[in-house]
């Protein structure tokens, strides 16, 4: 399944993600409207800093995700076709069991009590727009062996640089 | 989105499809998307705890490191901004104000005092006793005197007493009247350092006092200056598209904005002995033509041809048949050095404040400035055998259009030469034929289809009767289209404007000149309020002022000088202080009831230029000339029944 996979060493924590993942989840899809709408659209994205990189972390879309076990109303399931935890924000009471058990804590309270949020992935979107908003190409979105592959071609041309560089 | 609306643009741009240049279009794409709080103007790198952010959705950080709030940290951008532009306006006022003072002195060949009326006008408004003295005299003391309004530490800039009575005390009871114009810039820089103004209303008094040393000293200096040394601009025809580049002769264009060295080269190329050298090499003659405001600036005063405006400049090396662009100052691009190296193009930057890598330099002075101007035309000469015929694809067809207006000649041609007046306009505006002014402005940006959201705005304007004044690459835009020629404008006018138009003889969009020139409007604006009929100050005219397409800081700095100046003002593509509620309601609507402007923000052309039709109608209401009047005869028992 294609998963948003994060290139640590090149997020600079400008979190552009965060704006483009927060407009797009608005009404109006339009940065200088969607600050001004009510209540304010949440990001399902977020910059974290650990102690030496900013890292951009939304839903991992668990093979065992504890949200799903969670649930008490039966709102989010995992989806066996196309791996997505899926979340339905009809169903949801607003308990907030979800926002408790994640393990990486990516699943937001809505505002003024309104259902959780977290990553969908955007469905209807090729690339999702935090992916697209990312200057430095830390967020890349696609099949896990095409990251593998990327990185590799990024740590090869690391090594060919570093020689360049120090030569 | 369409990349241009300008035709021989198009062109261009559909012929050069298959080869590898990166144009700024390309490269906003490759900047895409970018950065939400750059936009919002809610990131503050001004000290090194930062650069801080706000969250504009308001989860995270509400706050800098140092406390600033979103308030705080988008005027203290926007300030800066203002000081920015202020600084390109006025440094390039000082730096005709310095030649003035060499002209006077003898030590700037070539040079002279072209309109000497206008020097002793001047020289009157600063105080200075003219009777019996040498015109050189003269000169040397206005040159002192202009240099003084830069380094005024105390009391008030001189030409703030041009201003309407009423302007003036808004200022001064605002506290707002600028000492002097270094002093401004250097205030605001301290203000806006960390840990010091951090009240916005508080920071936005010092962007307005800032903003008026731009209008009312640092670009009104720059335009009397260059018209005293220059001449005064009268109408002049002249022709604009990247076709009047001329496949048989040396083609060279001035770029930038200051006219000190490009009148120098104009002079220079009608000289017998270059045109004799470029014969021999096998050219017909020698070709100058202008972009940005260096084009409007020898437009205004010798009707050189336009090659286009901000965006055309990367165009126009692309033609494959410009020996060499000179620059100076602002609104240069850094990539042109890199086309230039896929022709046989050379670009010559002149300025001791701006070199660019890959570019030559020919550093001028006006000790120097015939002599370097002679040598950069010899240089275009020698490179025109080397110019390749299989690349060369001048887009055709030229456009012509009519400029040169100036206060001055606005007031000559409604009044003539003994009753030169702004009579007839306020008449025509109170009798209702003119709905009202407007001054459309500022720049391209290639966010924006290029050249396209002036001609939707100024379009819709003339249809309403509005008299559209324009500037600076706004200006070009409407040339391109034909809006500046006197015949073809009117077919986009209202009955009203038209019928004025056809009997004066005017196009229904005057050209004013370049982005100092702006300080034209102010003069013409307060000529029209002391003329009478329409209240007493500039925020009582049934006027309104746009940047539909800007992009540079001292759009922000002009925006800032008309709103403080009573005008309301809308600007289009972005708007740099949306992530602050507070700052963005104090502009868009308090403001209003200190300065009597306001801004706005509109990206669509079309209905900024119905917000300023409003805005105008608003205004026309206030002065009850919102309804046509009959004309009554009073006899002697209504006279008598007058309280």
């Amino acid at each position: 399944m294609k998963r948003i996979f994060v290139d640590e060493e090149r997020c600079l924590g400008c979190r552009s993600c965060e704006i483009a993942c927060a407009i797009k989840h608005s009404h109006s899809n339009k940065l200088e409207k969607a600050i001004r709408e009510q209540p304010l659209p949440i990001s399902r994205i977020r910059v974290r800093k650990d102690e030496n990189n900013a890292i951009p972390l939304q839903c991992r879309h668990c093979p065992e995700p504890s949200c799903v076990y969670a649930c008490i109303a039966g709102g989010i399931r995992k989806d066996e076709k196309t791996g997505l935890v899926v979340f339905e924000e009809k169903k949801c009471v607003r308990c907030y069991s979800c926002v408790m058990v994640c393990p990486f804590a990516v699943i937001k309270l809505g505002k003024e009590e309104q259902p959780a949020v977290k990553c969908d992935l955007c469905q209807e979107e090729e690339i999702p727009p935090c992916v697209r908003a990312c200057p430095t190409g830390a967020l890349f979105f696609g099949e896990a062996e095409e990251f593998q592959e990327l990185m590799e071609k990024r740590r090869k041309r690391g090594e060919k640089d570093a020689l360049l560089n120090t030569g | 989105m369409e990349w241009s609306r300008d035709g021989s643009a198009k062109k261009l741009l559909q012929e050069i499809r298959e080869e590898d240049f990166q144009l700024s279009w390309d490269r906003l794409q490759e900047q895409l998307p970018q950065c939400g709080f750059g936009i919002l103007g809610i990131c503050c790198r001004n000290c090194s705890m930062g650069p801080c952010r706000i969250d504009p959705f308001g989860e995270n950080a509400q706050v800098g490191v140092c406390g600033a709030d979103a308030d705080t940290i988008t005027a203290r951008n926007f300030l800066r901004m203002v000081a920015a532009g202020v600084s390109a306006h006025s440094d390039h006022g000082r730096a005709v104000a310095e030649t003035l003072i060499k002209v006077a002195r003898g030590e700037a060949p070539g040079y002279e005092i072209k309109d000497e009326y206008k020097l002793l006008k001047l020289a009157l408004e600063f105080g200075l006793e003219v009777e019996g003295k040498k015109i050189e005299d003269i000169a040397l003391q206005v040159g002192i005197n202009a240099l003084h309004e830069f380094g005024n530490q105390e009391g008030e800039i001189t030409l703030v007493k041009r201003a309407p009575l009423k302007r003036q005390n808004i200022w001064r009871k605002l506290g707002v009247v600028p000492r002097g114009v270094d002093r401004e810039v250097v205030e605001a820089l301290h203000r806006t350092h960390m840990g010091t103004d951090q009240n916005y209303l508080h920071i936005m008094r010092q962007a307005t006092r800032c903003a008026l040393s731009d209008g009312w000293a640092g670009s009104m200096l720059a335009t009397e200056l260059q018209d005293i040394l220059f001449g005064t601009p009268t109408p002049i025809v002249g022709k604009v598209n990247l076709g009047v580049l001329k496949e048989d002769q040396v083609n060279i264009i001035v770029h930038g904005h200051e006219p000190l060295l490009s009148e120098m080269i104009v002079m220079a190329a009608r000289d017998p002995e270059m045109l004799k050298m470029a014969k021999e090499k096998g050219a017909r003659g020698i070709n100058i033509a202008g972009i940005c405001c260096t084009a409007n600036e020898v437009l205004m005063r010798h009707g050189i041809p336009l090659a286009g405006n901000f965006l055309n400049q990367e165009l126009a090396i692309t033609t494959g048949a410009v020996e060499v662009m000179v620059v100076d100052v602002q609104c240069v691009m850094q990539s042109l050095p890199t086309i230039a190296s896929c022709f046989h193009t050379r670009i010559i930057t002149t300025s001791e404040k701006a070199k660019i890598s890959g570019a030559t330099h020919m550093e001028f002075s006006e000790e120097n400035a015939l002599k370097k101007a002679k040598e950069i035309i010899k240089m275009a000469i020698e490179r025109f055998p080397l110019r390749k015929k299989s690349q060369v694809r001048i887009p055709a067809g030229e456009v012509d259009l009519v400029a040169g207006f100036t206060h001055e000649t606005i007031t000559y041609m409604l009044g003539g030469m003994f009753r030169a007046s702004y009579k007839p306009l306020n008449d025509n505006i109170i009798g209702g034929r003119i709905r009202g002014v407007a001054g459309v402005v500022g720049c391209n940006n290639p966010k924006v289809t290029h050249d396209e959201s002036h001609l939707i705005m100024v379009k819709e304007l003339l249809k309403q009767d509005v008299l559209v004044l324009q500037t600076g690459c706004a200006a070009i835009a409407c040339a391109k289209e034909g809006l500046l020629d006197p015949v073809k404008g009117l077919e986009y006018c209202g009955d009203g404007l038209r019928e004025v138009c056809e009997a004066v003889g005017i196009p229904p969009v005057l050209h004013l000149g370049a982005c100092v020139d702006n300080s034209r409007i102010l003069v013409a604006a307060t000529a029209m309020v002391k003329e009478g009929g329409l209240g007493d100050d500039i925020s009582e005219l049934p006027a309104a002022g746009a940047a539909p397409e800007w992009m540079s800081e001292k759009a922000i700095s002009i925006g800032q000088y008309f709103v403080a100046s009573g005008v309301f003002t809308v600007f289009g593509v972005t708007w740099p202080t949306l992530g602050s509620k507070n700052l963005s309601r104090y502009l868009f609507e308090e403001i209003e009831e200190e300065m009597g402007g306001k801004w706005a923000f509109e990206p669509d052309p079309l209905k900024a230029a119905h917000l300023m039709i409003e805005h105008i109608n608003k205004k026309r209401k206030a002065l009850g000339i919102d309804k046509a009047r009959e004309r009554v005869l009073f006899d002697m028992e209504m006279r008598r029944g007058l309280e």
